[in-house]
């Protein structure tokens, strides 16, 4: 089976192809254009706009790179949703015509969920992991446990990958900003302490960026503060990571989701991970972030569970839990 | 002496031991190589002063914890009585009906006690409470604060909601019950903390 997916929940548009080998994801295409606002934070309707001026170049490009015709495809996925509701809708808008004209069965899958799945269908030794889904919008611990994917942890204010973007954005660095970030904390070796904020399970990263801010007002060396955020940020991630692994007794650990590329992070949850005697898995840096690979293949998985959705049931849901999806594959 | 590991967590270990002739558990926090030795350090001085403190206290506000009987800080080591018991993470979800709400409402007035002192669990999972003697023994105080703001124990007690749907999600009156005894001892105004539970439910990503 072939399944076309479309990612669209925030920054980022997404056309991906993969095809079903005896439970394998085999990914034939996934390609994507972001998003990057002029200034400031993410404008739902401009990144709407954009989505939609892309989307149809998009799915073009992603069949031509999969070498295979739109009669080729059987099932077409979509992000159904959590995310922004204009980026959603123009998602969910061009799935449903392209169900409709090919004559192939829809399918709207939960995205942090698809951050799971993939790494699962791509990484064969890795069957039942705790994911580490670090992005902009989001920071989750998510673990399999009684017949769903349920979070053991999570940032009580704001993702991650959005903390790092609005330090970046008072220092003008550009969507976006973590990449930068990381090459500046690589330059930097003070560390300046900051509020390391966890609460049960979960995270709170708003007060350390306050702080990391007056670090900047008060002049001290930008790669010091850069360094420091990461190191207290991602020492907390860890930790909450290592707490849902000991609670879950799971001895697998994936990453997912843009952060997921900051080479620190890997070093600091693979350290944790061999303490514990647990396996890092890290899918490729085009299956971390938000792409429409991943969209496709919990598409493939959900349909061959027997899971179907009539159009009617296809409207996007910009609150989509990961608790919510009735994980009737596993 | 090597020491039997009782358990082994995320952040510490638990070994049973002997002190001036009593069992007694060690718990020892390990140092994460992780992270900064800045942070390390910090952190494990830090959670271990404000445990022990926090048992102590805990204990002067009438609910059952492990006697404390040494505290080592640099070295993150705890020495207390070692409660031997079952975690009602093991039993609860196997408890007939009657039992596991008198349970949770048993747990809700210990909470309750902790709260009219300020005292913040952190932690507040059915993996850190054991049942011996018929009382529930709160243990790992380890995320604990003192805060009289609402704000706190609202999350408290949103931690241990979180445990019952992670854990327990088969008996969801469960959180019900442990409010419905909190609300029997609390002295502050305990529907302005169910408030404040609805709104960090909300403030959560995506509800």
């Amino acid at each position: 089976m072939i399944c076309l997916g479309i990612e669209g929940t925030a920054h980022t548009i997404g056309a991906g192809c993969v095809r079903d080998t005896a439970g394998h994801c085999d990914v034939l295409s996934n390609c994507l254009r972001t998003y990057a606002p002029a200034h400031g934070g993410i404008h739902p309707r401009e990144a709407a706009n954009h989505h939609a001026i892309h989307l149809a170049d998009l799915i073009h490009e992603s069949l031509v790179t999969a070498k295979i015709t739109p009669e080729d495809i059987d099932l077409i996925a979509f992000s159904q949703g959590p995310g922004l509701g204009p980026c959603l809708r123009t998602a969910a808008t061009a799935a449903r015509a392209l169900s409709l004209s090919l004559n192939v069965p829809l399918i709207g899958v939960n995205h942090c969920v698809a951050h799971l799945e993939i790494g699962r269908g791509t990484i064969p030794d890795c069957t039942d992991p705790v994911l580490l889904y670090v992005s902009g919008a989001n920071t989750q611990v998510i673990a399999f446990a009684e017949g769903k994917y349920r979070v053991f942890g999570e940032t009580l204010d704001i993702g991650i990958g959005n903390c790092l973007d609005k330090f970046g954005r008072m220092l003008d660095l550009g969507f976006p900003c973590g990449p930068k970030i990381e090459a500046l904390a690589n330059q930097g070796g003070r560390y300046l302490p900051l509020p390391y904020s966890i609460k049960g399970m979960d995270m709170a990263f708003s007060g350390l960026l306050t702080a990391a801010e007056a670090y900047y007002r008060n002049n001290e060396p930008l790669p010091d503060i850069c360094y420091s955020l990461q190191e207290t940020t991602f020492a907390m991630l860890t930790e909450v990571t290592e707490r849902a692994m000991a609670h879950t007794e799971k001895t697998q650990v994936l990453l997912g989701g843009g952060v997921a590329s900051n080479l620190r992070l890997r070093q600091m949850v693979e350290t944790m991970a061999k303490a514990r005697g647990a396996t890092l898995f890290v899918p490729t840096k085009d299956l971390c972030i938000d792409n429409g690979a991943m969209i496709a293949w919990l598409g493939i998985v959900m349909h061959a569970s027997g899971i179907r959705m009539p159009l009617e049931d296809s409207m996007i849901n910009q609150r989509f839990r990961t608790d919510m999806v009735e994980v009737s594959w596993r | 002496m090597t020491h039997q590991i009782l358990y082994r967590g995320a952040e510490a270990e638990i070994r049973v031991s002997t002190h001036l002739g009593k069992d007694v558990v060690q718990k020892s926090r390990l140092p994460k190589h992780y992270r900064l030795p800045e942070i390390d350090h910090t952190l494990i001085a830090y959670r271990t002063r404000e445990e022990s403190k926090l048992i102590t206290e805990a204990r002067a506000a009438g609910v059952s914890v492990p006697t404390l009987y040494d505290v080592d800080l640099l070295g993150g080591v705890i020495t207390m009585e070692y409660v031997k018991g079952r975690r009602v993470k093991d039993i609860l979800n196997t408890l007939p009906e009657p039992e596991r709400k008198n349970l949770c409402i048993l747990i809700g007035k210990s909470i309750a006690l902790l709260h009219n002192h300020d005292i913040i669990h952190g932690d507040i999972t059915t993996s850190n409470m054991i049942i011996a003697d018929g009382r529930v023994t709160f243990i790992d105080f380890g995320l604990g604060s003192k805060s009289i703001e609402l704000e706190a124990k609202g999350v408290d007690l949103h931690v241990l909601m979180e445990a019952f749907e992670s854990t327990h999600s088969q008996h969801p009156s469960c959180f019900h019950d442990v409010f419905e005894g909190y609300k029997q001892v609390f002295t502050g105004d305990a529907d302005e903390v169910l408030k404040k539970i609805e709104e960090i439910v909300q403030r959560g990503r995506y509800r």
